[in-house]
């Protein structure tokens, strides 16, 4: 996973709350089977609108995506992530996440940011009125800024140095392997198992 | 003298499989049954390849074809990057060891369906899977969640998952649901009631007598939508409904073994002064048969009342939200929801693609026709589930009045497989996301419960089956 401490970028003001992860990502474009080559299906529903924020040229190059409240609701295509990824983006800000897909991008390297409904609109405002203000998303100091503004976030100890250090979970957890065996040996004997004779 | 502080049913189960407490770190907790699908499987099984590990539970493992599977046969799938992806399943199962049900196969079915009537999903256990709607196994009183395929190849690599513990809420339904109204009329009423987010980060515990009152396959659909108003899981008490839908099904326990774990079963509901961290209170005498207007399952109201005007939203977000809903479902406020006609039926889903539902949806349509210019699609939910109901009847009853009597799979609940909306049809739908596209580009999708469903298919407009006695 790539590490993730201080990235400055210019962003997309994404005007809309609730954008599910069937806007982020249409399911008819969940069908590859490698991590790659999502970015054609981010947002496909709205590409074809010129107005849309990203096929505005002042926008086109964002790294970090501005969004309504209860951004990623919905399915638990960890595709969204790869598919803002794909397209460039490095973080996402937002009142409120949808939670698997928070947890998918804590895993993936996408920093999602949530601050309040009032700083975002602010956000969006700025961006309206200057395309290419470049806001700063500060993983190490847990703080966003943009122009004369800055504000904290909430993101739990654990995550935050996962993400600083660009560590993989399983081996993480495998560091407790003999916990696990331990475990094992105490399940009771009637638990389901799929394989037959067993 | 020590006395153990009264615990909620989640806290049980998670205390119970927690393989590891560190502070300032997630709880590592151990996985009882792992679902996997061919849609957010492939990057995981290519992980462990990489990596060079095996999957550590093949035998707590089980994989299913369901979301690219075509509907109107067994054979061909016709969509070479779906068949590629199907294929991908095959091949890593193969390579890995772990048991599939394939298309054709006497127990394949969509992935939520097929676990709890294997008797695979049981009261207390921890199970996850690829996909959001696990919250469904929820309604055996086991801890169920989807996850993300980083965390799918986590699971498969060491059967356990870090997880921060979430919060507890009670949803309280006491009373009696009135005839005709289904246990999707009273989830869709909650989330209209609680919002999108209102679930966000707790473990739902559904109780009370309007839920105890309930089928194992109503509670499913409870529990299938938990994940619809955010909450991380949902969860019911195991009770003697409970064990009779286990009693007898392949991998339930049985002679001594029966009697221990129901034993066991019976200790996990919340002990008296459990505290819960949030309470939400139900009549459900006050419910009705209830749908969706807008783009998110909150978007809903009960049948006899009209499109809402955005005017009328006091939360700035919630107005422009449904205002772009509404321009989407091309509706116009104050229209009563009854005046709103469909080019499409469908019954089927993780939500309501059970017997039960079938049951009920042909109950309504019996001796009736579907209405002239509707389509209407019955998919079962799993391959069992079909042949349940053609040894019924239930499907000669779907036929003679019209219907599609389809092979099981996820079908038009998403558009990935062929059964789509097309542009601008207008779908009466028994899943669980009304989403923009979600049924296929431009197409427009309200839920509804399989006895609506079943009514809106023969008026052709959105109906309640006292409607066509009213009519009759
Ligand atoms: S039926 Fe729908 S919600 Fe259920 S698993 Fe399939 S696609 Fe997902």
């Amino acid at each position: 996973m790539e590490t993730f401490t201080v990235h400055t970028g210019r962003a997309a003001p994404l005007r809309r709350s609730n954008v599910d992860t069937d806007q982020i990502i249409p399911a008819v474009y969940l069908k590859r089977v490698t991590r790659t080559g999502f970015a054609d299906g981010l947002f496909a529903a709205w590409r074809d609108d010129p107005d849309f924020v990203l096929n505005r040229n002042a926008h086109a190059d964002s790294t970090i995506l501005v969004a309504g409240t209860e951004f990623g609701t919905g399915s638990s295509r960890e595709h969204a992530v790869w598919a803002l990824q794909d397209y460039g983006f490095r973080a996402v800000i937002a009142p409120r996440f949808g939670d698997i897909f928070r947890g998918n991008a804590l895993k993936g390297g996408l920093l999602p940011v949530e601050l309040d409904q009032a700083d975002v609109e602010w956000l969006w405002d700025a961006l309206d009125a200057d395309p290419t203000l470049e806001i700063t998303v500060d993983l190490v100091r847990r703080r966003v800024s943009a122009g004369e503004r800055d504000w904290g976030f909430a993101l739990d100890d654990h995550s935050r140095w996962r993400l600083m250090e660009g560590l993989d979970d399983i081996d993480l957890t495998l560091r407790d392997e003999s916990q696990i065996t331990a475990f094992e040996t105490e399940r009771p004997q009637w638990l389901p198992r799929t394989l037959q004779g067993r | 003298m020590p006395t153990t502080t009264p615990a909620t049913m989640a806290e049980k189960v998670w205390r119970s499989h927690t393989v590891r407490m560190r502070d300032g770190e997630p709880d590592l907790l151990y996985i009882d049954l792992h679902l996997v699908h061919e849609v957010t499987s492939p990057q995981a099984f290519d992980g462990l390849r990489n990596a060079g590990r095996k999957v550590r539970r093949p035998d707590l493992t089980i994989a299913t074809e369901d979301h690219n599977t075509p509907t109107d046969n067994l054979l061909t799938i016709s969509d070479p990057v779906s068949r590629t992806q199907i294929e991908a399943l095959r091949r890593n199962c193969e390579e890995f060891g772990v048991r599939l049900h394939p298309l054709g196969d006497a127990e394949q079915g969509v992935v939520h369906v097929v676990g709890p009537q294997l008797g695979l999903t049981q009261p207390g256990m921890t199970v996850v899977c690829g996909d959001s709607h696990t919250s469904t196994h929820g309604a055996f009183g086991a801890l169920a969640f989807g996850i993300g395929t980083s965390e799918v190849e986590h699971v498969l690599a060491t059967q356990t998952l870090p997880q921060q513990r979430p919060k507890t809420m009670a949803v309280t339904v006491d009373g009696v649901l009135p005839e005709g109204v289904s246990a999707k009329d009273l989830i869709l009423a909650v989330i209209a009631e609680a919002g999108t987010g209102g679930g966000r980060g707790h473990i739902v515990e559904y109780r009370g007598s309007a839920i105890r009152a309930l089928s194992m396959e109503a509670r499913m659909t409870v529990c299938n939508m938990s994940i619809e108003w955010g909450a991380k899981a949902g969860m019911i008490a195991p009770d003697d409904t409970t064990f009779a839908y286990l009693k007898g099904r392949p991998h339930a326990p049985e002679g001594a073994e029966w009697d221990e774990a129901v034993a066991y079963w019976r200790s996990l509901a919340t002990d008296p002064g459990a505290e819960f961290d949030a309470e939400i209170r139900i009549d459900a005498s006050t419910l009705a048969p209830f749908v969706t207007w807008g783009t998110n399952p909150g978007q809903g109201v009960p049948l006899s009342s009209a499109v809402p005007d955005p005017a009328g939203f006091t939360d700035p977000a919630a107005r422009s939200a449904a205002e772009r809903a509404l321009e989407y479902m091309a509706l116009s406020p104050g229209t009563p929801m009854r005046d709103v006609s469909v080019d499409v039926v469908f019954l089927g889903s993780c939500t309501n693609g059970r017997i039960e539902d079938l049951r009920a949806a042909a109950e309504v349509m019996r001796g009736r026709r579907v209405s002239p210019g509707v389509r209407m699609l019955v998919v079962p939910g799993s391959a069992r589930v079909r042949a349940e109901a053609e040894s019924e009847g239930l499907h000669e009853v779907f036929t003679q009045a019209g219907a599609e009597w389809r092979f099981a799979g996820c079908s038009m609940c998403l558009g990935m497989n062929p059964d789509q909306l097309s542009p601008g049809a207008r779908a009466a739908s028994t899943s669980n996301r009304n989403f923009e596209g979600r049924q296929g580009r431009g197409g427009r999708t309200h839920l509804v419960s399989p006895q609506v469903a079943a009514a809106t298919a023969v008026v052709g407009r959105l109906a309640a089956p006292a409607d066509l006695a009213a009519a009759a």
